[in-house]
């Protein structure tokens, strides 16, 4: 009794004196294992994906193991660079917990459709099959790309060219706020979807119909909020522009329009977003080709894997568009404090 | 403050203009129609290359004279020229600079001075006098600046090189040092002499702190609220450089401040 009661005197009083280096010691150990964490969970989803029985009756390919070492692969290179270059290493330190989560989420998609066959075929193929259908079909996934990515470009480009014009045009006079005002409010909040029918029989083919559509639903986002910010640029800009001997076009072009971007972008953002909506469903309804017909063709012959193909195909590729948006805006808003994350 | 040493200006024989001011009246309504008299039968005149000063207590169209000076906002009655010519609509002759600097947040440093020249599309052959007015308000090293990143001096700074690049023969200044500290104010107030005796241009300043107007003017008018009218006009003669401690500055701060306590006074009993 007395000499446990000793004992556990005798660490109590020694941990003060060893805790505050203790700790610090420990916190940087911690950090470094999080370093390991997607090397492990690297490793266990192959060992699992190769040594468990399947359950799902598919051909297994080495597509998935292939792409799991890849991973491994490139995880280990940059974790041996990140040792002689400092921003890499935080960076990686930071990134590493949600690297280890994407990791376990494919071990999880793995496990709960191949392996265990918990989820229901054909609806829920595993990452194996999504991947080969991926790798398989990729003529036709890129054909689609392009299909959709020309739609997209020219209703995209025809439609903020249109909005921005008409809300230069409201947002400087009253006169044309007069007139298209009302149209905005009318016709604006329509989906740009609901035309679909209207659209299909009224343009001779069902590209430039899907062009008209998508033209729609990024000119009413664009419209209000250039014509919006147009309107709210501070009097004292035009005041002072004047006394330099601003002409029209100087104020219009050259202080209003750039006074406004803050607002105009968050126009082509949300008209962006809308395209997106709108090319996909209109390739669904009545364009016969690119990704949202795709995704229609492989679902008519119950290709699931191929319809999580195309949908990881589109992520990516509207990801990547919105980040160009964005690195654009960096650009042109580099005078504009607290800037929009994506 | 790094002070430039005097350059040769490429139109350095552009003198100050020449403002007249004859019979103005300006009456705004208020939200019910009710007449509401800012200035009333205002008869000025500014000589070239003067340095002037308008102060009063607010709402007694000091402002509002400026305003109709620039073109900015035009009279309800009598008329204004410049050199002899009538005056409709703002121009690049006449320049103006507020209390708040308003420079175009889109463009830098470098880009805003620029902006008076890339306006009147004569940049390309200017080119070189936007260098020499940054370096004029002392900002070399701040081109690539963008007005968030300046201090309230620095930008007040670009503001009034934005407005000279244009040679202005007038420049109208509203409270120009009003949002600035006290030790940046004297610093700006002893630069706007310089740059006033270097250019030659006629100055036109709203204030209402009357040291300011004392120690900057050759004269002084004060003004009197509702209706906005001319009290008096006194002439500063104390010789340039001034000192504030100087006994005639003293004497005659004392006395225009007496005079506008006195309109003060005067205003409240009509209330009464």
């Amino acid at each position: 009794m007395s000499s446990q009661a000793a004992n556990i005197e005798e660490s109590t009083s020694l941990s003060p004196a060893l805790s505050e280096p203790a700790i610090k010691n420990k916190k940087i150990l911690d950090k470094r294992i999080v370093l390991i964490l997607p090397l492990i969970a690297l490793i266990t989803d192959l060992i699992l994906h190769l040594s468990l029985p399947n359950k799902q009756s598919f051909t297994t390919t080495k597509v998935y193991p292939s792409l799991l070492k890849a991973f491994l692969a490139a995880y280990l290179l940059v974790l041996i660079l990140s040792f002689f270059i400092k921003p890499l290493f935080t960076k990686l330190i930071e990134r590493a917990p949600l690297l280890t989560a994407v990791f376990l989420f494919l071990e999880l998609w793995d496990i709960v459709t191949l392996k265990l066959k918990l989820l229901p075929l054909p609806y829920f193929p595993g990452p194996d099959k999504v991947l080969n259908s991926l790798t398989a079909d990729w003529q036709l996934l890129g054909v689609s790309v392009l299909y959709s990515l020309r739609l997209l470009v020219v209703g995209y480009a025809i439609g903020s060219i249109l909005g921005l014009t008409a809300g230069i045009l409201m947002g400087w006079s009253k006169k044309w706020n007069y007139w298209i005002g009302p149209l905005l409010k009318v016709i604006g909040p329509i989906p740009a979807t609901a035309w679909i029918p209207i659209a299909m029989t009224i343009f001779p083919t069902s590209f430039w119909a899907s062009v008209f559509l998508i033209t729609l639903a990024v000119w009413f986002p664009v419209t209000m909020m250039t014509s919006s910010g147009i309107a709210n640029v501070r009097n004292a800009f035009f005041e002072v522009a004047r006394t330099l001997g601003a002409d029209r076009k100087y104020l219009i072009f050259r202080v209003a329009v750039p006074a406004a971007f803050p607002m105009i972008f968050i126009g082509l953002f949300m008209g962006l977003g809308a395209s997106f909506l709108t090319l996909i469903v209109s390739e669904m309804l009545g364009v016969k080709a690119g990704l949202g017909w795709y995704i229609n063709w492989a679902q008519g012959w119950a290709e699931y894997s191929k319809v999580y193909a195309a949908l990881i195909v589109i992520g990516v590729i509207f990801s990547s568009l919105i980040t160009l948006l964005f690195k654009i805006k960096d650009r042109v808003l580099i005078w504009q404090r607290g800037l929009i994350k994506w | 403050m790094v002070n430039p040493a005097p350059k040769p200006y490429s139109e350095a024989d552009v003198n100050g203009g020449e403002i007249n001011v004859q019979g103005i009246n300006r009456i705004f309504k208020d939200t019910e129609g009710k007449d509401i008299v800012a200035l009333e039968s205002v008869d000025l005149k500014i000589n070239p290359g003067e340095f002037i000063s308008l102060v009063g207590p607010s709402g007694c169209g000091k402002s509002t004279l400026l305003r109709l000076i620039t073109g900015l906002d035009t009279p309800t009655g009598g008329e204004l020229y410049l050199d002899g010519d009538k005056i409709n609509g703002p121009h690049h002759e006449r320049g103006l600079v507020f209390q708040d600097p308003t420079l175009f947040p889109w463009l830098n440093v470098y880009d805003n001075v620029a902006s008076g020249l890339a306006a009147r599309k004569i940049l390309k052959e200017k080119k070189y006098e936007v260098s020499e007015y940054i370096h004029l308000v002392g900002l070399e090293g701040f081109e690539k600046s963008y007005p968030h990143q300046l201090s309230g001096g620095m930008a007040q700074r670009v503001a009034l090189a934005r407005a000279l690049v244009n040679h202005p023969k007038v420049l109208l200044l509203d409270e120009p040092l009003g949002a600035l500290d006290a030790f940046t104010r004297m610093q700006m107030q002893d630069e706007l002499v310089r740059i006033w005796q270097q250019r030659g241009t006629t100055m036109i300043l709203v204030t209402h702190d009357v040291d300011e107007a004392v120690y900057l003017s050759d004269r002084i008018v004060i003004m009197t609220p509702r209706p906005g009218k001319i009290q008096e006009i006194m002439n500063v003669s104390i010789g340039r450089p001034r000192s504030r401690n100087h006994p005639d500055f003293l004497r005659l701060r004392t006395k225009i401040l007496e005079k506008l306590h006195f309109a003060k006074e005067n205003n409240l009993s009509y209330y009464i």
